[in-house]
């Protein structure tokens, strides 16, 4: 057995692992209640599965709507080769969103109560209806991918007619409860330490969300491009690049010009543990991957692209947490450390977005014909 | 008709012995034993303690906002104030997101974080006994008359004549008045707040209103983003349009290879 195959197994024997481990873990916590597999506590009822999985789950699959915007709204019809890994990244992370929901909710059988009793007051309401709308509509989108491998020639051509009206919606159901995620905060003056609470968290959330989108397609194009031994297409993967920069040059003001308006600006240097962690977070997840873009030599390679992606990526899950978790912990004076079982439980769900995706791609058209020659036998013995 | 006046309960720090009675009354009225965990901090089974942490013993219990953050933060409507002035849970709506433990600036709200089918734990001004005509169990267990029932209005007028009466035996400072756009139950005290562990920077406005601004934009944002999208796709399609007629004398990749260098601003318009 050569090395590689030995290397596969390794990984897909951990992946499974992972997967059962989960599983078992998330029967507990149906049986014996989310503090028995959790740290969560009165004064951290939010922890890992909230500021990870659905906060960082949601904002990385922002691709979806900018990539199918930029396509079927702004006609760049240049990225369209990577649009329906957009759109399944985007749907399989929503799907794993509502997973993650259900198993931290603690009476998720009541899930649906928000279709029937309002509060619109409720940034949680509107963000309950714009999830399950936006999951609704990128089902819709993916589906031309199932029409196509189907054959159904008239189901396909129905869900095209209504491209355009989907895109849109799409468009603005993200807009709005990608801001609306920051929105959440919005009621924590005094709780949130003010390097983090802004007015501005709505815009701020939506900005970053954007930039993650694009980092997530340069992330995602490289692993699956390994994956299915498939060439990147260079022009696409830096046009991304170009607007991955983009994003991270409007987020870097916005965020300077948040903390300088708020007036907190000399605080980013004042050597506290919130301070170093915000240093760390727009150092790694906004101003590297901003040097890296604009130098021409990295934004023409691969590996340069892969870097920012990735830094933006990490940078973004760290803002994330830090938003939700560690910008907490000064006005709680206690510290929430995730449980190894939330851990493990997160990481299930990450590997079940990756081989769902391996799985779907092996079997449905999502990248173009040309790249696909050699996808199904590999990808196959992987998911098997 | 009587217009229903809004009640409250007016805790007064000066007269509590620290006797605990009000515990054990709200502990007997849910069902548990009389003697309180220990540590004397709100809980799943203490909906209210009385802190012995500092230079005064103090009672803990749910503020009854007017303009309650953990009501508005709820997304099925399972938190709500009533027109009496109790903020009440409804279990049976709710789907345990616990954003109301995460809204609520005086961090009342508990969880059941060991039950599989969890509740969120608060007190409700024993919002069934006033319906029935009653006073509050814990108000009711005073030997000290250290808190008081009433309307809102009364209360304020009381609190203000104590502290006209005897200006030496009370910090000036009525909690509660202002806080968060003002709260039910009302606490008068020897010493500044501050030095009690009460949060004193919260702002006088209710934090409800720093939501509603992120929600009321949510229709602008709808009608001007279908406006500007609808726009962009028609303009962009015409131009397609245009360049096919035209033919290849303007061929679709003339950007290719990677332009000169890019400030990135380019690209703002498309995020
Ligand atoms: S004190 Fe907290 S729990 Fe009580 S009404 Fe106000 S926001 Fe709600
Ligand atoms: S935990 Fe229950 S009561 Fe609290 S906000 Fe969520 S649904 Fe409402
Ligand atoms: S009003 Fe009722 S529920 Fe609230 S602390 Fe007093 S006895 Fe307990």
């Amino acid at each position: 057995m050569s090395e590689r195959n030995l290397r596969r197994r390794f990984w897909a024997s951990f992946a499974w692992l992972t997967l059962g481990l989960g599983l078992a873990i998330v029967i507990l916590r149906f049986q014996l209640g989310l503090g028995a597999v959790t740290n969560l506590s009165d004064q951290f009822p939010w922890g890992l599965w909230v500021g990870f999985d659905v906060l960082c789950g949601v904002g990385l699959a922002a691709g979806g709507f900018t990539i199918t915007a930029l396509v079927h709204l702004f006609h760049i019809r240049r990225l369209e080769p990577i649009v329906r890994p957009a759109v399944l990244t985007a749907f399989l992370g929503y799907v794993l969103v509502i997973v993650a929901l259900v198993i931290d909710l603690g009476r998720p059988w009541n899930l649906w109560h928000p279709l029937v009793m309002w509060n619109p007051r409720s940034v949680m309401f509107e963000v309950s209806w714009c999830v399950m709308l936006y999951t609704a509509v990128l089902a819709l989108e993916a589906s031309g991918m199932l029409f196509e491998h189907l054959g159904w020639r008239r189901a396909l051509t129905l869900q095209k007619a209504f491209t355009t009206p989907l895109v849109v919606a799409g468009v603005l159901l993200s807009t709005l409860h990608q801001s609306s995620l920051g929105a959440f905060y919005l009621l924590s003056p005094g709780k949130l330490h003010p390097l983090w609470y802004s007015a501005a968290l709505p815009l701020l959330f939506w900005i970053s969300s954007v930039a993650a989108g694009f980092a997530m397609v340069l992330v995602e194009s490289r692993l699956s491009g390994r994956a299915f031994g498939r060439e990147l297409e260079m022009p696409v993967q830096r046009l991304v690049g170009r607007m991955l920069l983009g994003a991270l040059v409007v987020l870097a003001l916005a965020r300077g010009l948040d903390l300088a308006v708020r007036g907190v600006l000399a605080h980013v240097f004042d050597g506290t543990y919130e301070a170093s962690l915000l240093q760390l977070e727009v150092t790694l997840g906004i101003l590297l991957p901003i040097v890296l873009l604009s130098h021409r030599r990295w934004r023409a390679r691969a590996s340069g692209l892969w870097a920012a992606g990735l830094l933006t990526v990490f940078g973004f899950v760290i803002h994330r947490l830090n938003v939700s978790i560690t910008g907490f912990e000064a006005s709680r004076g206690a510290t929430y450390i995730p449980a190894w079982t939330e851990i493990v439980v997160s990481l299930a769900l990450v590997t079940a977005g990756f081989l769902a995706f391996r799985w779907v791609a092996a079997h449905l058209p999502v990248f173009p014909p040309r790249a696909l020659a050699r996808v199904p036998d590999r990808a196959r013995r992987w998911t098997r | 008709m009587k217009i229903i006046r809004p009640q409250g309960i007016l805790i007064d720090i000066t007269r509590c012995l620290g006797c605990g009675q009000c515990v054990e009354a709200c502990r007997t009225l849910h069902g548990q034993s009389p003697e309180p965990e220990p540590g004397a901090r709100l809980s799943a089974s203490d909906r209210t303690v009385v802190d012995e942490r500092y230079s005064q013993p103090v009672r803990r219990m749910c503020m009854h906002c007017l303009d309650p953050a953990c009501a508005s933060a709820c997304p099925v409507a399972a938190l709500r104030k009533t027109a009496a002035g109790p903020v009440v849970y409804d279990a049976s709506r709710c789907l345990g997101c616990r954003y109301c433990l995460q809204a609520c600036p005086f961090d009342v709200p508990r969880y059941e974080w060991d039950q599989p089918v969890p509740s969120v734990v608060k007190c409700d001004l024993c919002a069934d006994r006033l319906a029935a005509g009653g006073l509050p169990a814990c108000v009711e267990a005073c030997p000290a008359e250290a808190a008081q029932f009433g309307p809102r209005d009364e209360l304020i007028a009381e609190a203000r004549r104590r502290i006209a009466d005897d200006p030496t035996s009370y910090h000036p400072r009525i909690y509660g008045l202002e806080e968060v756009g003002g709260t039910s139950v009302l606490f008068l005290s020897p010493v500044s707040f501050e030095e009690l562990g009460f949060p004193t920077g919260l702002p006088s406005e209710p934090l409800p209103d720093r939501t509603a601004v992120a929600i009321e934009r949510v229709p602008g944002i709808v009608g001007v983003g279908a406006l500007f999208l609808s726009a962009v796709w028609w303009i962009t399609k015409r131009r397609e349009e245009v360049a096919r007629a035209e033919g290849p004398a303007e061929p679709p990749r003339r950007r290719r290879p990677d332009p000169p260098e890019t400030t990135g601003n380019e690209e703002e318009h498309h995020v």
